[in-house]
């Protein structure tokens, strides 16, 4: 099959984020070719990768899933769903897929299926890194043995290869684990025969849906993507795109504003030039993709760094908030004598970050403004080996989060504790490990298996 | 006395992945673009001062095409972390915004 031209409908940057009905009509209307969503990012933190769980709730998903399962029904074309339940596991393919099930269900569809699995084993992942072929990505060192072992989860971000084969094999929905965001949409493209410079760039602008048009939360966006570049037209028709807009969206969320990493090969914008076709339409010429010597796959991984327990109270009174460093220090003092006294454990043995919301909270010592605030929330998180351990130490701390005065007071102030209990245990944290590289081939990480069901 | 902020439609900062932070400054037009592309107030150690982070590892992107300077550098605390307290980075641009500049004489 032959085309001139691959129009892909991306209709917002987050299953279960929500978007208007219209988007997925609008787009249909427009002759879309595929419907491309992201499941979710790394961007809300090592939680659900390392506890496999999803950052969307249920209802949400199933909503989204609803209208973008009807619209590719509709349209006959295929819909293409990445980076499933927030990170990607296996665990997450199976709870997106379960929803599409239902909601297959209770719309009378029964589209083909294909999910995509990129969950790595890590054992299989050392066999590799004693092979030499894992490789640290900036600004991480090299990857030992047991940093794998530790993990709770480790995903593969797939390309649009294992994609490609899924619509190959007769997908009409793909569910795919852990892809780089671009993946998504440029598969389809890329299956067709599209550029890969023009694609890989149209993927990256539309990747957080609406967000390359003047108003976001109108709705999606549609590229139209050719043997010269791309076009993008927002499908809102109360939003734009406009030059300025689309070409700054390729700053967003990158550390480099003019290459972008995919697993095949390196998008090149440089050269990019951004027209305005009319008010609301761009077009974007020029566009390169250099393809890499070596195809490799990026890892994300997670493991738990400790257990937490918070602690939350508040300061109004002038007296202290004019000496609310001098109070924060004693406060450490204190805290670190009571917790040896009493829990016979030394700092090593637990750690805890004491917070002056209100103060310098946000920046700490980066922090530019100087006076006193007028009320501080001073939040207290524990973290040690185990749930008991931090809850006792933040059990320590309640009498001081309660009374403690700054050292020239003559009497004990009472602050204000929001809740009863004052401590609230956040189980157990992680924190993101890998940042590295695998030197594979397309397909090898990635398990294909079909139907909605496992 | 003028602010980069004073100078901008926006200054914002976010995550680059989870290992990696980057600042963008939208400068409203070509000569405010022209005071803060200056060499002397933005380079690789000014950064590095106001974020108190390694200058060789701080990456300075101008383009004059979109009047934006774009600044990235490692995340000084993992994400997620018992002391990284700003999941997103969203609130990190401050110090850069909050940078003086010296107008040049009308």
């Amino acid at each position: 099959m032959t085309v001139d031209a691959v129009r892909v409908l991306a209709a917002s940057g987050m299953l279960g984020g929500g978007f208007p009905a219209e988007t997925i009509d609008r787009g249909l209307a427009l002759g879309a070719d595929v419907i491309s969503v992201d499941g979710g990012s790394t961007d809300s933190g090592p939680h659900y990768l390392g506890s496999a769980t999803a950052k969307t709730t249920r209802r949400a998903v199933a909503r989204d899933l609803r209208l973008l399962l009807r619209g590719a029904a509709k349209g006959g074309i295929p819909l293409i769903i990445g980076s499933c339940g927030t990170s990607g596991t296996d665990a997450g393919v199976d709870w997106v897929a379960e929803i599409a099930a239902e909601v297959m269900t209770a719309e009378g569809l029964d589209l083909p299926v294909t999910r995509i699995y990129s969950e790595q084993d890590a054992g299989d992942l050392q066999t590799q890194l004693k092979a030499g072929r894992v490789h640290p990505l900036a600004p991480s060192g090299p990857l030992d043995a047991e940093t794998l072992d530790s993990c709770t989860h480790i995903v593969g971000a797939m390309g649009h290869e294992p994609i490609v084969e899924a619509l190959r094999g007769g997908a009409h929905v793909v569910l795919a684990g852990r892809a780089t965001d671009t993946a998504l949409a440029a598969a389809y493209p890329l299956m067709l025969g599209m550029p890969a410079g023009p694609t890989w760039h149209a993927a990256k602008i539309i990747e957080c849906g609406g967000l390359c048009t003047t108003k976001p939360q109108a709705g999606g966006v549609l590229a139209t993507i050719d043997a010269d570049g791309f076009t993008l037209e927002p499908l809102s028709l109360e939003a734009a795109c406009t030059p300025t807009i689309v070409a700054a969206h390729m700053l967003y969320e990158t550390a480099n504003p003019f290459e972008m990493r995919e697993p095949g090969g390196t998008l090149d914008v440089r050269s990019a030039t951004y027209v305005a076709l009319d008010d609301r339409t761009v077009r974007v010429e020029g566009s390169q993709f250099h393809p890499a010597a070596q195809y490799t796959v990026k890892l994300e991984g997670a493991r738990i760094t400790g257990y937490e327990t918070i602690s939350f109270t508040a300061i109004r009174d002038p007296h202290i908030l004019a000496r609310i460093d001098g109070w924060a220090g004693f406060m450490h003092r204190m805290l670190t004598e009571r917790i040896h006294d009493t829990l016979d454990l030394e700092p090593g043995q637990y750690d805890y970050d004491l917070r002056l919301y209100g103060h310098n909270a946000v920046l700490g010592t980066l922090e530019p403004d100087a006076g006193p605030p007028r009320e501080v929330g001073v939040m207290l998180v524990v973290s040690a080996a185990d749930q008991e351990t931090a809850t006792a130490i933040a059990k320590v701390a309640n009498p001081l989060m309660l009374h403690l005065p700054t050292e020239d007071m003559n009497y004990l102030p009472s602050l204000a504790f929001p809740f009863s209990p004052a401590e609230t245990e956040r189980g157990p944290a992680y924190e993101f490990t890998l940042n590295h590289v695998v030197d594979t081939t397309p397909l090898a990480l990635f398990r294909t298996e079909t139907g909605v069901r496992p | 006395m003028t602010t980069l902020a004073d100078l901008t439609t926006e200054v914002r900062s976010k995550n680059a992945g989870p290992f990696w932070l980057t600042l963008e400054l939208f400068l409203r037009d070509e000569p405010a673009y022209q005071l803060a592309a200056d060499p002397r107030l933005l380079n690789e150690r000014t950064i590095a001062a106001l974020y108190a982070v390694d200058e060789t590892t701080v990456q300075l992107f101008r383009i004059p095409t979109l009047n934006v300077i774009k600044i990235s550098f490692p995340r000084p605390r993992s994400q997620g972390s018992l002391h990284d307290r700003d999941m997103h980075s969203g609130q990190q641009h401050i110090p850069l915004a909050q940078l003086q500049v010296q107008q040049p004489p009308a």
